[in-house]
């Protein structure tokens, strides 16, 4: 299911908790599946119950907590943008039209190009920069529609 | 202990406890929803938010752990106005629908409502919709209705041990659910229902058939396993409509089992015998009391007219009553025969004389959870017996080891720490094997007929560690056997072992039943016994032997011979070839082909009796409803039969006055045989190598006639269709995959079934299940050929 570079990193994180608290290893395990398949399917999620001799439903439940595990296919680049108080006040609604109407989607989708996915999301603690929005691991502080614009023009 | 107080009423609590333990315990009300006495602490509802002096804000009663000297108060207008702010916030999403919904009346929320919630809301957007979850045909959905208390969570996860619902997404978006759509198939599941504070989760059974105020509640005893769980059996207008558990600390606590909940379902099937049939050119027909009476008091002077009154014989269901039993043992006897026995599924006879006053699991069921160690011998314990599953659970949670030697590598709810997975063929000499091994260890000195048995195969890494955790476990162990091992060819051999390992080390030996077993040996409804184990001068047929020679004449009272029977082609061919066949019942059955007589028996919630569990404890019930049709309690039909006959000695007019016939003061649970004698081994069989050997197990939903007729649980995943199951080695070796076809032979049997691929089956072996008319034609264990169909 996952090839051995993940399982070795898995692995290596259940070696952090005694024995009886594998579960412990749940969230970096996801992460970790996540970062070889993409995104989570309900096969990958009950293969990582299995390592961690957990219940399926234990998995899910932490997967669809958390907004940064992908449960649908996702795209190659995936666009967190923020709409919580700081950013909604500094104008994060026009960063979401902007983009919606620039990549043709609306939140939650993926160009059919697959090459990004947009998602609406929870504070990310950056709101002296608000709006702000995370593409992949990059955060982008104080967004204007230009500034976008070349940011994207920097992605393949 | 901790004293201080709760609305200025000093009150004294142990240390660590949380206030709500201690506002029960003083009787004051605290309102909530997440909290359940038997459930952990989750603190999520936020509705038991009382005011604590020095505290800056409103602290929850379930989560705040009492110290000495506070100052709790309840009905403060800080409690109150923070209890108010709760409810508010729950009644936000929750769609308010209590006329339609089936928890109105027992609702929590709708009781804290009245007492909490405004009466006009102030939210003006809109309530968020949650898709209901199919979670199979028991438990019916309106996840709209949920306040995410997460108690049918929590049940999973540490009460039921499986933990099949959870909730998945955050905040706005949570819901309680499976996520993958699937049925919820525990044997526990039904109790998600009570638990459940609001309308969410309902029973499925029930839905929309009655108000729980229009219903009466009626104490009974559950008929199915040996636990005999307490139940409340809710009554409208003469017609069982649910059943709910009656909390009894000592047996099921406040739980019960999907088989007891929901079996009551066939009390009203049309499947029911409602009117009383005698055999005339052939065919049955519905006649009146009188006439069948006079019917069967004639066929049966009958044959013992002609071929002697041993040519006789009774064949009771374990459920019946001991009333029951003891009148049908009184008639039989008063007839002359000893032809008399309730064992249906037993094979091997041979510890009759030296068998316990009373059959127990050996220990009082709720010290279950206090032992160190438990051995399970041949049983699938946590869907035989829910209620004792759920106490192992707790005892393994509370550090006990259970081990296992079973046929097949069932799944409980418990880890097991040791098991030995082998064909039943095997059980016996493993059972040696660990007694030998034990004998080491302990230093004891053990019958030769115990190395016999035990053969010149090494003992096992499993069998070793077993052997050690029993020697350190010592007098805390308790070791029970199950179905696999009463219907064992050797059951008497698999006794006396586990007996002899129990003595070595002080522990308790016991074997899992039915929910009357024990009351039909203390009525004498065995043909070896008389009442209260009283010695019976002339033995009888066993029903091993009953089923295999035909005698002359039957009494089946609440049997379905090809179904309850260990091997039920033979005795169903026994019983149809007989002259004269009584069937007692409470349903047409496949007995009625060859019945010359039926008598509608009441069903277990139709007349007043008592049971007498695994534990030796006797519980008296009366009747819930009255007899469906022309059907009439059994020990008023019993009771009849022998005034016409003219025997001595029934002249009852009530069942407690045949109750009061017995004394029954300090039942004891020790299923101790008397003395240990145990058989030399049979010569090793010859057995053809491509033959398997047929596990032959009785599933949950196939164990009485009551539950084969109860529609909700007959759908579960517990009652699958009738199917062959080796594991991938042995279906490769048969070159077969997962659905062939294959014919079983069993002797002159044929069998069609399809093949599964299930890997907790040893080698050698096939599971083939019992209690099913598509597999009766086999009769019970032995070996089977397969072939391709």
């Amino acid at each position: 299911m996952l090839n051995q570079e993940s399982l070795n990193r898995i692995n290596k994180e259940i070696a952090k908790y005694p024995v009886a608290r594998k579960q412990s290893a749940v969230m970096a395990a996801l992460h970790i599946a996540q970062e070889e398949k993409g995104w989570l399917s309900n096969e990958v999620m009950d293969f990582v119950a299995e390592l961690l001799e957990i219940r399926p439903i234990q998995v899910y439940e932490v997967a669809t907590f958390y907004s940064m595990y992908e449960l649908a296919p996702a795209g190659k680049h995936k666009i967190c943008i923020c709409t919580n108080v700081s950013c909604m006040l500094c104008g994060s609604d026009t960063v979401v039209a902007h983009l919606e109407k620039k990549l043709g989607v609306k939140l939650g989708q993926t160009t059919d190009d697959g090459r990004f996915t947009l998602k609406e999301v929870e504070c990310l603690a950056v709101c002296g920069g608000a709006p702000m929005m995370q593409i992949d691991k990059q955060c982008y502080e104080n967004l204007t529609p230009e500034k976008i614009d070349s940011i994207l023009e920097t992605l393949e | 202990m901790v004293s201080f107080e709760i609305d200025g009423k000093k009150v004294e609590a142990e240390e660590g406890s949380m206030v709500i333990h201690a506002a029960d315990a003083a009787g004051i009300y605290i309102p909530r929803f997440c909290y359940h006495k038997k459930l952990s602490i989750a603190a999520n509802c936020r509705m038991c938010l009382v005011e604590v002096e020095k505290a800056p804000k409103p602290l929850p009663a379930c989560a705040t752990p009492v110290v000495e000297g506070m100052k709790v108060f309840t009905q403060s207008a800080q409690a109150i106005d923070a209890q108010k702010g709760t409810m508010e916030f729950l009644l936000i999403n929750h769609p308010l629908d209590c006329p339609i919904c089936d928890q109105g009346g027992e609702c929590e929320l709708q009781d804290l409502a009245v007492g909490y919630g405004g009466d006009v809301s102030r939210f003006q957007e809109n309530k968020r919709v949650v898709l209901n979850k199919d979670l199979g045909t028991l438990i019916s959905t309106d996840m709209t209705r949920c306040i995410h208390c997460t108690r049918c969570v929590r049940f999973g996860q540490e009460i039921a041990g499986i933990m099949e619902l959870g909730a998945t997404g955050r905040g706005e978006h949570m819901e309680i659910g499976t996520y993958i759509e699937h049925s919820i198939d525990s044997e526990l599941s039904g109790n998600v229902i009570d638990l459940c504070p609001v309308g969410a989760l309902t029973s499925k059974p029930f839905r929309y058939s009655a108000r729980t105020w229009e219903l009466n509640d009626v104490a009974a005893v559950s008929p199915h396993d040996a636990v005999g769980s307490n139940l409340y059996l809710q009554v409208r207008r003469d017609r069982v409509m649910r059943a709910l558990p009656r909390d009894n600390a000592a047996v099921n606590e406040c739980w019960l089992s999907d088989r007891d909940r929901f079996s009551y379902e066939a009390l009203n099937s049309e499947q029911r015998l409602v009117l009383p049939m005698i055999r005339v050119n052939g065919e049955l027909q519905a006649t009146d009391w009188k006439t069948a009476l006079d019917f069967t008091v004639k066929g049966l002077s009958k044959v013992i007219d002609l071929c002697g009154s041993d040519s006789i014989g009774a064949l009771a269901a374990s459920n019946a009553t001991l009333e029951e039993y003891y009148l049908l043992q009184k008639l039989v006897r008063g007839l002359g025969s000893s032809n008399i026995d309730h064992r249906l599924r037993q094979s091997d006879f041979s510890h009759d004389a030296v068998a316990p006053l009373f059959p127990s699991i050996g220990l009082p069921i709720a010290d279950i959870e206090q032992q160190q160690g438990v051995l399970i011998i041949g049983s699938n314990v946590r869907k035989e017996q829910p209620i004792i599953g759920l106490r192992l659970r707790k005892a393994f949670l509370g550090a006990a080891r259970i081990m296992a030697i079973n046929a097949v590598d069932y799944e409980f709810s418990f880890d097991l720490a040791h098991k030995v997975i082998t064909p039943p063929k095997q059980f016996v000499a493993s059972l040696s094997r660990i007694a030998k091994k034990l004998a080491n260890e302990t230093g004891t000195t053990i019958p030769a007929a115990v190395g016999d048995w035990a053969g010149d195969v090494a003992v096992s890494d499993s069998e070793q560690d077993i052997a050690k955790v029993l020697a350190q476990t010592g007098n805390q162990t308790a070791l029970l056997m199950g179905q696999l091992a009463v219907s064992h060819e050797y059951y008497d051999s698999i006794y006396q072992i586990s007996q002899v390992i129990a003595d070595m080390i002080g522990a308790t030996v016991g074997t899992m039943l039915s929910a009357n077993s024990a009351g039909a040996w203390l009525a004498g409804c065995v043909p070896h016994r008389g009442v209260l184990g009283s010695t019976e001068n002339n033995p009888g047929l066993n029903a091993g032997q009953m089923q295999k020679q035909s005698l002359k004449a039957y009494i089946l009272f609440g049997v379905e011979p090809e179904l309850d029977c260990v091997d039920g082609a033979n005795a169903s061919n026994a019983i149809g070839s007989a002259d004269f066949v009584v069937n007692l019942s409470s349903f047409m059955s496949s007995a009625s082909d060859y019945a010359d007589v039926q008598l509608p028996l009441a069903a277990f919630s139709e007349t007043s009796g008592t049971y007498i569990n695994g534990e030796g404890r006797v519980q008296s019930f009366g009747g819930a409803v009255s007899p469906k049709g022309e059907a009439r309690p059994g020990w008023k039909i019993l009771r009849v039969l022998g005034n016409m006959f003219e025997l001595d000695g029934f002249d009852y007019t009530s069942s407690p006055e045949v109750f009061a016939e017995l004394d029954l003061s300090n039942l004891e649970p020790s299923a101790k045989l008397r003395e240990v004698a145990i058989m030399a081994p049979p010569k090793t069989e010859t057995t053809s190598e491509i033959d398997l050997e047929r596990i032959c197990e009785v599933p949950l939903y196939a164990s009485d006639p009551l539950v084969r007729r109860a529609h909700a649980l007959q759908a579960c995943a517990d009652n699958p269709p009738p199917a062959a199951r080796v594991n991938a080695a042995q279906a490769k070796e048969l070159n077969f995959s997962s659905g062939t076809k294959i014919n079983a032979h069993m002797g002159a049997a044929i069998v069609a079934l399809e093949l599964i691929i299930d890997d907790r089956i040893p080698n050698g072996c096939i599971l083939i299940p019992s209690g099913y008319p598509e597999t009766a034609a086999l009769g019970g264990p032995g070996m089977t050929r397969v072939v391709r169909a």
